[in-house]
């Protein structure tokens, strides 16, 4: 059954804070090989005008993945996370992520279409220090693969 | 302006690793069993690896780990992972595609897996270099 596209703005609570840890980040950018000394060093990373170790682009994910659950897990969506696949991903900076921040996560479904027997699920995530100052706009596509 | 091309080795190892730092345990990414069984060719590298690589490779070609201000991909097509020593490679070029008066440049870029784009759409905007 395709999604129902009236979920189409709903919005959720934003998440619990994630506090980003320097090891975290150092931890990441060694996995994806990336040696820039800002990643690691926070000397290096003031020396950029940053307040401690900078995040690769990509790190967002590691939270923003975990707090698309609310939407995958919300019953009254009834998404099937085996059917799940990737199809787009988008980071839209206000300023990068850097050791210390202290994030939370709003989610908003944005789009919802099906074409082809496949339903499309777009998220934004919007990433804000607990302060509510904005971090990061993170949006997905889901592809909910049809039963064949 | 086409930037210079950068070659990245990703093996089972690397996924594994990945695995661990993003919290991605998608079993598609290390199990030969798991990913057959639901119709892959194998294990599959995580779509947010390839992306992460390719934007190593932006900040590279920045020259600055904090110039990127908006980066965008479609996933189009699985980066195959055997599991063996030399795994596969995943080959990334872009072109400048314009840059702006607010000192932003616009890259359009393309990631392959033996000769087959496995990204389309893949965009960054970054910091101008100085």
């Amino acid at each position: 059954m395709p999604l129902d596209q009236s979920f189409v703005g709903r919005t959720y609570p934003p998440t619990a804070p994630y506090q980003v840890g320097r090891e975290k980040i150092r931890e990441f950018a060694t996995a994806i090989g990336a040696a820039d000394l800002a990643y690691h060093d926070p000397e290096a990373a003031r020396a950029l005008g940053h307040p401690d170790v900078v995040a690769p682009p990509t790190f967002p994910i590691v939270l923003t993945m975990a707090a698309s659950r609310q939407i995958i897990d919300d019953p009254a969506i009834g998404v099937d996370y085996s059917r799940v696949v990737h199809g787009d991903q988008r980071f839209a900076y206000t300023r990068p992520v850097v050791a210390g921040d202290e994030l939370v996560c709003a989610n908003t479904i944005e789009a919802i279409s099906s074409r082809g027997g496949h339903d499309f699920l777009t998220t934004r995530t919007d990433v804000t220090t607990v302060a509510g100052e904005p971090v990061v706009a993170v949006w997905s596509k889901l592809v909910v693969r049809g039963e064949a | 302006m086409e930037l210079p091309t950068k070659t990245f080795r990703v093996t089972r190892a690397d996924l594994v690793q990945y695995a661990g730092a993003s919290g991605d345990f998608n079993p598609i990414h290390w199990s030969d069993r798991f990913a057959t069984g639901v119709g892959l060719p194998g294990v599959i590298a995580h779509g947010m690896f390839t992306m992460a690589l390719v934007g190593r490779a932006v900040s590279e070609w920045a020259g600055a780990p904090d110039a990127v201000v908006d980066y965008g991909v479609r996933f189009t097509r699985p980066v195959v992972v055997p599991d063996d020593d030399d795994g596969t490679e995943v080959e990334v070029t872009a072109k400048v595609k314009d840059t702006t008066e607010e000192g932003l440049t616009r890259l359009d870029i393309i990631a392959t897996c033996r000769g087959e784009k496995v990204l389309s759409q893949a965009r960054a905007v970054i910091r101008t270099p100085r």
